[in-house]
C-alpha cells in the first residue's frame, strides 16, 4: 500500500479552480465574438485572433525570460484580457495597434504587478485607455455595422465610416442641432457603430445569464451599475430633455453594457463583499455618465472603471462582509 | 425550511452507509485507554500494572475542573501504564489492558436489552451521574457534558437544542443511532430535559434523512416537549452557532457561549450515551462508528469499544482498499487525517473513512484572484482571504483584529478556493501562534 | 511671448516660495530631536531585522543601547564581536567579548535511515504540520523539513534538502542570530559556541522514546542508553527523558563519547577524519544496528569535505 497522506482539513474540494472560472468567461464571451462578425464581417474576427494570440505570446515570453517562472497561458486569463481588449476596440483598426494594445494590457496592465490576482486595473482596460490616448483617431473611427443580410458581401467595410451614436450625439448637442439616435431595437441587437463588443445588449444579457448561472459573477456589479446609470441619465433628461439623451439610450449605446457585466466584474479588480460591490457599481455608473456629459470623451466607462478599480482596496477595508454576530 | 443566514457550502454528501445496521465489534486482544480522551486535563488513573478489572471499572478519575472519569471499556489484567501512539503519532499516557477471555461487567451496570422508561433521578443527581459515567460530548470536541449542564450563575437557560444535522459528508453513525436506537435517543433527551431543567427541547436534523425524522416525529408523540425540526442540507448546518442560529434565530456574539443566548447543545449521540449511563448505569466505554469508503465493498456502522485499535477495523473490513490514500478520523470537511493506524479509538471517534487518492487531492496552490468565494462561503462572515495574506506577512495581531478568532475552521473556504489556496491551513496556524502570543502576556 | 515667460517665472517662483516657508514651519513644528549616535550605530548594525538581539529591529536595538548608555544585556548576535566592537567606540565605552554561536541541527530526519512513513499536503508549514501530525518520518520530536527556519534566515545560511526537506546550515554565513531557533515548532535547532577550531560535539537527537520505540521511529534515535554519559570523564553529558545532551560549557571535544554511542545519534564536526584504530572499538557497538553504520560514514564524509575546507 501506498503511503498515507496527512493534511488538515477540509479534505475534499469544490472542484473549483481558476482555470474553470477563465474558461467560463470565455464561453460567455462568444456571443459577443458572434455579433461583431455579424456585423463587422471578418475584420471583427482578426483583430480578436490577433489581439487574444499576442495576449498569450506576450505573457509567455514574460513569464519565460522576464520573471522566469512557470507558464500560465493555459489557465485561460491571457485569452479574457485578449478578447476583452478586442471587443473594446474598433474593427478597423490597423492590428500593429491591437498588438501594442495587447502589449500594454499584459505588460503594464498584469504582469508588471506580479500577474493574475495582484493586477489592481482591469487589464484590458488598461490596454484600451492607452490606445484611446495613443492613438485618438484611429480608435474614434468607427465603420458602419453592415446590414445582416450583406456579412459576406465583401471586406470593404471601412468604406463607410462614422461615429457611434454617443460621439454623434455629443456634437450634435456641442453645435445646438439634434440628430437621429438608432432605434430601440437596432440599439438593442447591435445594429449601430461601436466597439466590436459593445454593440449587442442582448449578446451581453446572454453571456451575464451564463456568467449568473455559473456563479462566476454575481447581480450586485451590473445591476447597480446599469441601475445609477439609468436612474442618473433619466434625472438629466428629465431636466432638459435637449441636451441629455434618454435613459434607454443611455445604457443601450457605448460600453455600459460590456462594462457593467464583464468588465467592472473582474473578480480581480472588483470589491469582496455584497456591499461593497454595489458602492462600486453605483460609483462606476455615476462617473460614466459624469464623463459622458462633462468630459472631454464622449464615452466614460473605461475611466470610470479604472477610476473604480483604484477605489476597490478603500472599498473593501470599508465595506466589511456582514458578520454572524458581533 | 430553516436554516443559518451567511454562507456554507453543499458538498457530495456520500452517504453510503446508511442502510448499514449498527453492527457490535468483536473486542480487541489489548485495549489502549488514553488517560486524555477529552477536552480538558487528563485523568488521573486508579489502578495500577497487574491490577484486574471489570468492564465498565472506574480506571482513571477526573481531579481537574474540566476533565471526565475513565472507565475499563475490556475485562482484563492491566499491563503496563506508560505512553503509547495516538493516531496522529504522538506520545500520551495511556493504560494498557490485556483483554480476558470471558468477559466479566461490573454488577450495577444493567446490561439487560429492556428498555427503561422511567427517569427516577433528580435533577442534581443526573448530572452527577453523568459525570461519574464519564460522559463526553460526541460531536467532535468530546467537553466534558455535566459541565455544560452546571449553568453559571446569573444565566439561564431556556433551550434544549439536539444537535442530528450530522451535517459531515459519509458520517451515518448519527442516523443509525437514531433509526435503531430511537426510543433510548428519546428518553435520552428527556433525561438531559430534567437535568436543564427547560420545558422544550428540538431536535435538529438536516433534510436529507427523510426515515430518521419520520421516525424520530412519530416516537416523539409519546415524549413530553420535544420537537423535531428538519432543516435545510447545508453545511455547517451541525455547527453550535449555525445550529442555534437556525432554530432559535438567536446568534451567539463572538466569545460567547451558547448559554449566553440561554440555549444549551447536545449531540444525538451523546443523549443515547446519556441514556445508558443514567437510566442503564452503563459508562462511556463504546462508541458508534462509520466505517466507510467508496472503494469499500461493503459498508458498516459498528459500536466499538474504545481502545479497540484502528488496524483491527481494517481486518475487519478485509484490509484497507488498494486505492486508499488518507484514512479519516471524523468527517471529510472537519476530520483529521491519520498516520497510526495502530492508533486506538478514543472517545468521541465517530468514523474512519477511507478517502482515496482521486477524492482526496489537493491542487497546487496558485496565486489568489480575489473572487470573493470564500467570503461568500464564510458562515462566521469573515473574510479569509485577507487573513491568508495578513498571516503570510506575519500579520498575526491584524488577522486578529479583523476576528480571526471568530473562525471555527469548519473549512467552507478551502472547500470553495478556486486557486486551492491552504485557507483553513493558514488561519489554523494563526489561531495556534496568537493562543501562544496570548499564553505570553 | 515674453509676458507668458516672465508670468511663468514669476507664478513658480512666487509658488515655490510660499511652499518653501510652509515646508519650514511644518519641519520646524515636527521636528523629531534624536540622538545622533542612534543613527550612528544603525548604520554600524547589519541590518537585517532578524530580530536575534530580541528587540523589533537593527534600529530598534541601535535605539535601546542609546538609551541604555552601555552594552549590558544587548547584544547583536549577527554582527558578533565586530559589530560590539564598534558600538562600544560609538558609545565611548570598552566592549563586552562574547563567544561566537553557530546554530546546530538536533535531529538526523531525512537521512536514509528513516524513510518517510507518511506524505503530506497543504501549507508548508512546520508550525502548521505540528498541529496536525507527528511528521513524516513518524517522529513526534524531531524535524518536520517544511522549511519554518529556511523562511526566517536572514543570512541565506539554511539550504534545503529538495527531496526531504530536511535543513543543513552553513556554518560560515550562521551568525548565530538564534531567528531559526526560535521559528522552529519542535525546538530542533539549537545555538551553541563555534568551539576551538570550529569544532563542536553534539547530540543530533531530541526523541524522548524509550530506547526500542525511539529505535523503531528512526535507526539514527538517541535511545537513552547513558554510555556517553558514563564514558565521558568531564561530566558534561546528562540524560534526562531518554535523550542525552552535550553541555558545550564543559565539553573538550575528547570524542569518547561518539565512539561509544551505539546508535550515532552523537555528531562530531569539523575534526580530522579518525584513525583506522581509533574507529575499531566503536565496531562491536554498531553490531545490533548495522542500518546505523551508513550514518556514521555520511559524518566522516562530512568531515573530511569540512578539513579540505578549512585547509
Amino acid at each position: 500500500m501506498k503511503l498515507l497522506n496527512v493534511s488538515g482539513s477540509p479534505h475534499v474540494h469544490s472542484g473549483e479552480s481558476v482555470k474553470r472560472i477563465m474558461w467560463d468567461v470565455n464561453i460567455a464571451l462568444i456571443p459577443l465574438l458572434l455579433t461583431a462578425i455579424l456585423f463587422f464581417g471578418f475584420d471583427a474576427l482578426f483583430v480578436c485572433l490577433v489581439s487574444v494570440a499576442s495576449c498569450l505570446l506576450f505573457q509567455w515570453l514574460i513569464e519565460k525570460f522576464l520573471l522566469k517562472t512557470k507558464t500560465t497561458i493555459t489557465d485561460g486569463s491571457a485569452i479574457v484580457t485578449g478578447l476583452l481588449l478586442a471587443f473594446n476596440l474598433p474593427s478597423n483598426l490597423p492590428l500593429w495597434i491591437v498588438v501594442i494594445g495587447a502589449l500594454v494590457a499584459i505588460g503594464i496592465g498584469k504582469m508588471s504587478f506580479g500577474g493574475l490576482g495582484k493586477n489592481p486595473f482591469n487589464p484590458a482596460l488598461v490596454g484600451r485607455v492607452f490606445l484611446l490616448i495613443s492613438f485618438p483617431v484611429q480608435m474614434t473611427t468607427w465603420p458602419r455595422p453592415l446590414g445582416i443580410c450583406n456579412i459576406f458581401a465583401n471586406g470593404a467595410v471601412d468604406a463607410t465610416t462614422g461615429a457611434t451614436p454617443l460621439a454623434a450625439f455629443k456634437e450634435a448637442v456641442k453645435a445646438g442641432g439634434s440628430i437621429d439616435l438608432p432605434s430601440l431595437m437596432d440599439a438593442f441587437l447591435g445594429h449601430m457603430g461601436g466597439s466590436l463588443g459593445e454593440i449587442s445588449a442582448l449578446a451581453i444579457i446572454i453571456g451575464g445569464i451564463y456568467l449568473l448561472c455559473r456563479k462566476v459573477i454575481s447581480w450586485h456589479i451590473p445591476v447597480s451599475f446599469i441601475g445609477t446609470a439609468f436612474v442618473f441619465g433619466a434625472i438629466l433628461w428629465l431636466c432638459n430633455p435637449n441636451m441629455y439623451m434618454d435613459p434607454v439610450h443611455v445604457i443601450l449605446s457605448g460600453g455600459i453594457m460590456l462594462g457593467a457585466v464583464f468588465m467592472a466584474t473582474d473578480m480581480v479588480t472588483s470589491p469582496m463583499s455584497k456591499w461593497g460591490q454595489v458602492v462600486f457599481g453605483i460609483g462606476c455608473g455615476l462617473l460614466t455618465i459624469i464623463i459622458r456629459n462633462w468630459g472631454s470623451y464622449p464615452e466614460g466607462v473605461s475611466f470610470a472603471i479604472l477610476l473604480m478599480n483604484a477605489c476597490v482596496p478603500l472599498i473593501n477595508k470599508g465595506f466589511k462582509p456582514k458578520r454572524f454576530a458581533k | 425550511m430553516r436554516t443559518f443566514r451567511l454562507g456554507g457550502v453543499h458538498p457530495e454528501e456520500n452517504k453510503i452507509s446508511t442502510n448499514a445496521k449498527i453492527e457490535v465489534f468483536p473486542l480487541p486482544k489489548q485495549a489502549v485507554v488514553f488517560l486524555n480522551q477529552h477536552l480538558g486535563a487528563p485523568a488521573t488513573p486508579v489502578v495500577a500494572k497487574g491490577d484486574a478489572v471489570k468492564t465498565g471499572q472506574l480506571i482513571a478519575k477526573a481531579e481537574a475542573f474540566v476533565c471526565a472519569n475513565i472507565h475499563s471499556p475490556v475485562t482484563g489484567t492491566v499491563n503496563k501504564i506508560d505512553t503509547m501512539k495516538d493516531i496522529f503519532g504522538y506520545n500520551k499516557t495511556a493504560i494498557v489492558i490485556d483483554v480476558a477471555e470471558t468477559e466479566e461487567w461490573v454488577e450495577t451496570v444493567d446490561t439487560t436489552p429492556d428498555i427503561k422508561r422511567e427517569i427516577t433521578l433528580s435533577q442534581k443527581e443526573i448530572i452527577d451521574k453523568m459525570k461519574e459515567m464519564g460522559i463526553v460530548g460526541l460531536g467532535g470536541a468530546t467537553f466534558p457534558t455535566h459541565i455544560k449542564y452546571m449553568i453559571p450563575e446569573g444565566k439561564k437557560a431556556e433551550y434544549l437544542l439536539i444537535n442530528a444535522a450530522e451535517c459531515e459528508p459519509y458520517l451515518t453513525s448519527d442516523h443509525r443511532v437514531i433509526l435503531d436506537h430511537t426510543e433510548e435517543v428519546l428518553i435520552g433527551i428527556s433525561v438531559l430535559r430534567k437535568a436543564l431543567g427547560v420545558p422544550k427541547a428540538y431536535i435538529g436534523i438536516e433534510n436529507n434523512k427523510p426515515e430518521p425524522i419520520a421516525r424520530l416525529q412519530e416516537m416523539a408523540k409519546q415524549f413530553e416537549g420535544i420537537e423535531v425540526v428538519p432543516l435545510k442540507v447545508k453545511y455547517p448546518q451541525g455547527a453550535e452557532k449555525q445550529l442555534i442560529y437556525s432554530i432559535t434565530r438567536r446568534c451567539v456574539p463572538s466569545g460567547k457561549l451558547p448559554i449566553d443566548v440561554g440555549c444549551v447543545v447536545n449531540n444525538i449521540g451523546t443523549a443515547f450515551s446519556v441514556y445508558e449511563a443514567v437510566q442503564k448505569n452503563k459508562p462511556l466505554i463504546e462508541t458508534i462508528m462509520t466505517v466507510t469508503g467508496k472503494s469499500l465493498g461493503q459498508q458498516h456502522n459498528y459500536v466499538v469499544r474504545i481502545g479497540t485499535p484502528f488496524s483491527d477495523l481494517a481486518n475487519a473490513i478485509g484490509g484497507l482498499p488498494e486505492d486508499t490514500c488518507k484514512i479519516i478520523s471524523g468527517g471529510t470537511m472537519m476530520g483529521k487525517a491519520i498516520v497510526n493506524i495502530d492508533g486506538p479509538i478514543v472517545k468521541g471517534t465517530s468514523s474512519m473513512l477511507l478517502i482515496s487518492e482521486k477524492e482526496a487531492y489537493r491542487f497546487e496552490e496558485q496565486d489568489c484572484i480575489r473572487c470573493g468565494k470564500c467570503v461568500k462561503a464564510c458562515p462566521m462572515g469573515l473574510e479569509p482571504y485577507l487573513f491568508s495574506s495578513l498571516i503570510n506577512n506575519g500579520k498575526f495581531q491584524e488577522a486578529a483584529d479583523n476576528h480571526l478568532m471568530d473562525c471555527m475552521e469548519c473549512g467552507c473556504c478551502l472547500f470553495s478556493c478556486p486557486a486551492h489556496k491552504p485557507l483553513t491551513d493558514e488561519i489554523r496556524l494563526a489561531k495556534t501562534k496568537l493562543r501562544q502570543m496570548q499564553q505570553k502576556k | 511671448m515674453s509676458n507668458f515667460i516672465v508670468a511663468a517665472i514669476v507664478v513658480l517662483g512666487a509658488v515655490g516660495l510660499i511652499f518653501a516657508v510652509v515646508l519650514y514651519f511644518v519641519a520646524q513644528k515636527f521636528k523629531v530631536i534624536e540622538d545622533p549616535k542612534i543613527d550612528e550605530i544603525a548604520e554600524v548594525l547589519p541590518g537585517a531585522n532578524c530580530g536575534g538581539c530580541g528587540k523589533a529591529g537593527c534600529r530598534a536595538l541601535a535605539e535601546a543601547f542609546v538609551k541604555q548608555g552601555d552594552m549590558e544585556g544587548l547584544r547583536c548576535p549577527a554582527g558578533g564581536d565586530a559589530v560590539a566592537e564598534k558600538v562600544a567606540a560609538i558609545l565611548g565605552i570598552e566592549a563586552s567579548k562574547a563567544e561566537p554561536q553557530v546554530a546546530v541541527i538536533r535531529c538526523a530526519a531525512g537521512c536514509a535511515n528513516n524513510p518517510p512513513k507518511s506524505s503530506f499536503q497543504g501549507m508548508k508549514s512546520c508550525a502548521f504540520a505540528n498541529s496536525v501530525y507527528v511528521g513524516t518520518n513518524g517522529c513526534a520530536y524531531g524535524c518536520l523539513g517544511l522549511g519554518d527556519c529556511y523562511n526566517v534566515c536572514q543570512f541565506g545560511a539554511i539550504t534545503l534538502d529538495p527531496t526531504t526537506g530536511y535543513p543543513t546550515i552553513d556554518e560560515e554565513k550562521c551568525v548565530g542570530c538564534g531567528a531559526c531557533a526560535k521559528a522552529c515548532p519542535r525546538m530542533v535547532i539549537e545555538l551553541r559556541n563555534k568551539g576551538p577550531k570550529n569544532r563542536r560535539m553534539y547530540v543530533s537527537c531530541l526523541n524522548k522514546e524509550k530506547g526500542a520505540a525511539a529505535r523503531k521511529t528512526c535507526t539514527n534515535a538517541c535511545i537513552g542508553c547513558g554510555k556517553c554519559a558514563k564514558v565521558c570523564p568531564f561530566e558534561a553529558i546528562t540524560v534526562e527523558n531518554n535523550v542525552a545532551y552535550i553541555d558545550y560549557t564543559k565539553c573538550k571535544l575528547c570524542r569518547k563519547c561518539e565512539a561509544e554511542c551505539p546508535t550515532g545519534a552523537i555528531v562530531s564536526v569539523n575534526f580530522p577524519p579518525r584513525k583506522p584504530a581509533a574507529e575499531a572499538p566503536a565496531k562491536p557497538a554498531e553490531q545490533p544496528a548495522p542500518a546505523a553504520a551508513p550514518k556514521l560514514d555520511e559524518s566522516t564524509v562530512i568531515n573530511n569535505e569540512n578539513t579540505t575546507n578549512n585547509a
